[in-house]
C-alpha cells in the first residue's frame, strides 16, 4: 500500500487529521533542512511536503519565495531533493511528498524524476501548475513508480470541473484553502466549510487543506471537515524570526502544537 | 502548408508550444474568459465599438511610411516603415488594450490588472481604463521603474497604481510573477489584461487577434504603395505582440519572409541578452509552453537588454511554432546596434523610435544594405523613443 493511504487509513481510525509540516529542500542550508525535517517527524508531523526551489513560484506568498531565493542562491539542484528524501526515508516511514514547479522537473525528464524519486523513497508528486488535463505524461512516469500525482481543488473550481479532477485523484486531493497564493493567515476563510463539502461529494480520496493554515485552532476547525493540512509559510516564518541556531527548535515546537490539535 | 488558420488547437498548443499551466484556482476565470472573447471578437456590436475606438480614439489606422532617404543612404532594398508609433499612447499596445479593456467591461469587473516592461503595456492599460472608468493596477519591475520613469510619471497622471515589484531580477518577468499572485488572490473581482502574445492559453490567442489590425492595414498599405507585397517583414520580438501582430497578415504568403529580431543586449554568455528563440531551450514559464533561457536545471535566468520591453527570458508560443516550423527566421542585435540604428532614423528621417523598435530597425538595416534596391523590407515601427530619451541621451551624449 502507498504510505500516503496507510497514513489517511491510521489517522481516520485515531480521528486525527493527518499533518504534513513543509520543508524547502536547501533551507535553511541543505544540511539543516534535513535536520528540520527530521525535527518536523519527531514532533509528530504525518506526512512531509518536501519543496523544490524554484526561480519563478507563481503560487506562492513573499514565505515560501524567500525560502526558495535562499535555497537557490546556495546552489540548490533537483539531486539535493533526491538526497534530503533519502536521508529522511532512512529514519522514518511517514509519507514523503516532494512538491515543486514543472519547468526544472521538465528539465530533468518526468521519467527520471519518477525513477529517481521513487528510488530516494518518495510516495507522491505535487506539481501546482499542471492541470489534469496537462498530466498525462507525467502522471503515467510517476505511476510506473507507484508515485501519486497529486491533483488540487480551488475554491474557484466549479463543481463539475471538480467532479472531473476528483474522480481521477490519487493518494488526497490539495484542497486550497482560499483564492491566493501560500502565506499565513488569521483566520480561515468564511466559506471554506461549504467548498470542503463541495469537494468531499466530487471525491473519494481524502481533502488536504493548504495555504493558510497556520495555528492549532485552524486544525480544530478542519475537524470532520477535511482529513488532513499542510502547514508551509508558518512555520518558516517562526525559523526566519528565530535567532541563529534556534529556528529548528522553535518551529518544531509549533509543530507539536499543532500535532495535538489535528 | 501551415496550419496557422487553424491554431491554437482547442487546449491552446501551436504545435509543441502553449497550452495552459496555471494554478488549479485560475482555471475558471481562464475558461471565463475565452468563452467571453469567443462570444464578443466577432460579435457586430463588440467589433464595431473596437473599430469605432481603433480609429476615432487610438488614431488608427496608422501610416506605413517608405523611408526613402534612410533607404537611399543603405543603398539596397526599400525600406519602409508602419507607423504604430503614431498610435495613441506612442506604441502598439494600444491596439491590445482596447480589445481587452472591452472584454473586462464586458465581464463586469471594476478592476484590472496588467504588467509592464517597457511600460508601454502599462501605460496602454491606464488609458483605456482612464477611458472605460475601470481601476487599474499595473505591476512593473524595480528596474524599470527607474528607467523608464516617464512612463510610471504616465501611468500615475492617468489614475493608474504603479507597484514596484523588488523580487527575483526586478524586470517584466517578476512583473508578471507578481501580477499572477494578484490575480490567483483577486480572480473574481479583477481581470488580467495582459500585454504579451504569450501565458496560458487563450492570452495568446487574444493578444494575436486584437494586434492583427497592424498587419491587416500594413498588407493593404503597402500593396499600394510598394506596388506588392513586400520582400521581408521584421519586427523586434521578445514575448511578441507586435511581431504575430504584423506576421499575422503575412504567414500564408511563401514570398515573404518574416525575420524577429532579438535582443542582443551586451554579449553572448548567459545574462547578457534576452535572444530566446536563439539560445533559448523548450520549457515552461508564465502559464505556456515555449523557448526559454534557463540554466540546466530549469531555473529561468536574467536576461540584458538596452530596451526594458526586450528584457524577458521567454517568447510567446505562436512565435516559437513559426520559428520551429521554419516560416519564420529569427537574428539577434544588440544595445549598440540598436543605438546606431535609432541615431541612423533620427538623423535620416526625423524618427526617433523606441528602443525596443530600433532593434527592428537595426536588423533592416542591416537586410537592406545587402539587398537590391527593387527589393522591399517592411518594418513594424512598434513605438516611439520619448520614452527613452534619457538612456538614449546618456548612450549617445558618451560617444564621441
Amino acid at each position: 500500500m502507498n504510505r500516503i493511504d496507510a497514513s489517511f487509513k491510521s489517522a481516520e481510525a485515531e480521528s486525527r487529521l493527518v499533518l504534513a509540516p513543509y520543508v524547502t529542500v536547501g533551507y535553511p542550508t541543505r544540511e539543516s533542512a534535513v535536520e528540520l525535517a527530521l525535527a518536523y517527524v519527531e514532533a509528530g508531523a504525518d506526512m512531509l511536503e518536501i519543496g523544490m526551489p524554484f526561480s519563478d513560484p507563481i503560487a506562492d506568498g513573499p514565505t515560501v519565495q524567500l525560502a526558495s531565493q535562499i535555497a537557490l542562491e546556495g546552489g540548490v539542484w533537483l539531486e539535493d531533493a533526491f538526497n534530503m528524501i533519502e536521508r529522511i526515508r532512512s529514519q522514518t516511514d511517514i509519507p514523503l511528498v516532494p512538491m515543486g514547479y514543472v519547468n526544472p522537473f521538465m528539465q530533468f525528464g518526468f521519467d527520471s524524476l519518477a525513477r529517481e524519486l521513487a528510488a530516494a523513497g518518495a510516495d507522491g508528486l505535487i506539481v501546482p501548475d499542471v492541470l489534469p488535463e496537462h498530466a498525462d505524461d507525467i502522471e503515467a512516469a510517476h505511476a510506473e513508480h507507484g508515485l501519486y500525482l497529486i491533483r488540487f481543488a480551488a475554491p474557484t473550481t466549479p463543481r463539475q470541473r471538480l467532479r472531473h479532477v476528483g474522480s481521477g485523484a490519487q493518494g488526497f486531493i490539495y484542497c486550497v484553502s482560499v483564492t491566493g497564493v501560500t502565506g499565513s493567515r488569521a483566520r480561515l476563510a468564511d466559506d471554506l466549510p461549504a467548498y470542503l463539502a463541495r469537494v468531499g461529494e466530487a471525491t473519494s480520496v481524502p481533502r488536504m487543506v493548504g495555504f493558510g493554515i497556520s495555528k492549532p485552532e485552524h486544525l480544530r476547525a478542519l475537524h470532520g471537515r477535511a482529513e488532513g493540512a499542510i502547514v508551509a509559510s508558518a512555520l518558516i516564518d517562526i525559523v526566519q524570526a528565530s535567532p541563529p541556531g534556534a529556528g529548528i527548535e522553535a518551529a518544531a515546537a509549533h509543530v507539536r502544537n499543532l500535532a495535538a490539535a489535528a | 502548408m501551415l496550419e496557422t488558420g487553424t491554431l491554437p488547437n482547442a487546449a491552446g498548443y501551436y504545435g509543441p508550444f502553449g497550452g495552459r499551466y496555471v494554478p488549479e484556482t485560475l482555471v475558471a476565470a481562464l475558461d471565463e474568459l475565452e468563452a467571453s472573447f469567443q462570444r464578443h471578437h466577432r460579435d457586430p456590436a463588440f467589433v464595431a465599438e473596437l473599430e469605432n475606438l481603433l480609429h476615432f480614439y487610438a488614431g488608427r489606422p496608422t501610416p506605413t511610411y517608405h523611408a526613402a532617404r534612410l533607404s537611399r543612404e543603405l543603398g539596397g532594398a526599400q525600406v519602409y516603415l508602419k507607423r504604430e508609433d503614431l498610435a495613441h499612447t506612442g506604441a502598439h499596445k494600444i491596439n491590445n488594450a482596447l480589445g481587452q479593456g472591452l472584454l473586462a467591461r464586458v465581464s463586469g469587473k471594476r478592476r484590472v490588472i496588467a504588467e509592464t516592461g517597457a511600460g508601454q503595456h502599462g501605460v496602454a492599460s491606464a488609458t483605456v481604463c482612464a477611458m472605460l472608468g475601470l481601476d487599474c493596477v499595473v505591476y512593473m519591475g524595480e528596474e524599470d521603474v527607474h528607467r523608464q520613469a516617464l512612463n510610471v510619471a504616465r501611468m500615475c497622471t492617468l489614475g493608474a497604481e504603479v507597484i514596484s515589484v523588488t523580487s527575483g531580477t526586478r524586470t517584466l518577468k517578476d512583473a508578471i510573477n507578481e501580477a499572477l499572485r494578484d490575480w490567483v488572490t483577486n480572480v473574481d473581482s479583477t481581470f488580467y489584461l495582459f500585454g504579451s502574445a504569450t501565458g496560458p492559453h487563450p492570452y495568446p490567442r487574444i493578444v494575436r487577434e486584437f494586434q492583427r489590425v497592424i498587419g491587416r492595414e500594413a498588407r493593404a498599405q503597402i500593396q499600394e504603395l510598394a506596388g506588392g507585397l513586400p520582400d521581408t517583414v521584421v519586427a523586434c520580438v521578445n514575448g511578441g505582440s507586435n511581431a504575430i501582430g504584423i506576421f499575422s497578415a503575412f504567414i500564408e504568403d511563401p514570398g515573404v519572409s518574416l525575420v524577429g529580431v532579438e535582443a542582443g543586449g551586451y554579449g553572448g554568455d548567459q545574462g547578457e541578452h534576452a535572444a530566446t528563440v536563439e539560445s533559448g531551450t523548450p520549457g515552461i514559464l508564465h502559464g505556456a509552453r515555449s523557448l526559454l533561457l534557463q540554466d540546466e536545471g530549469g531555473q529561468i535566468i536574467g536576461t540584458h537588454s538596452i530596451a526594458a520591453g526586450l528584457d524577458y527570458p521567454g517568447v510567446g508560443p505562436e512565435l516559437a511554432y513559426l520559428h520551429h516550423v521554419g516560416r519564420a527566421e529569427f537574428a539577434t542585435f544588440g544595445d549598440a546596434d540598436a543605438l546606431d540604428a535609432l541615431e541612423l532614423l533620427a538623423r535620416t528621417e526625423g524618427i526617433i523610435p523606441a528602443l525596443e523598435s530600433a532593434h527592428a530597425v537595426a536588423g533592416a538595416i542591416r537586410m537592406a544594405s545587402e539587398t537590391s534596391s527593387d527589393c522591399v523590407i517592411l518594418v513594424n515601427l512598434s513605438g516611439r523613443g520619448d520614452k527613452d530619451m534619457e538612456t538614449i541621451a546618456a548612450q549617445l551624449g558618451t560617444r564621441g
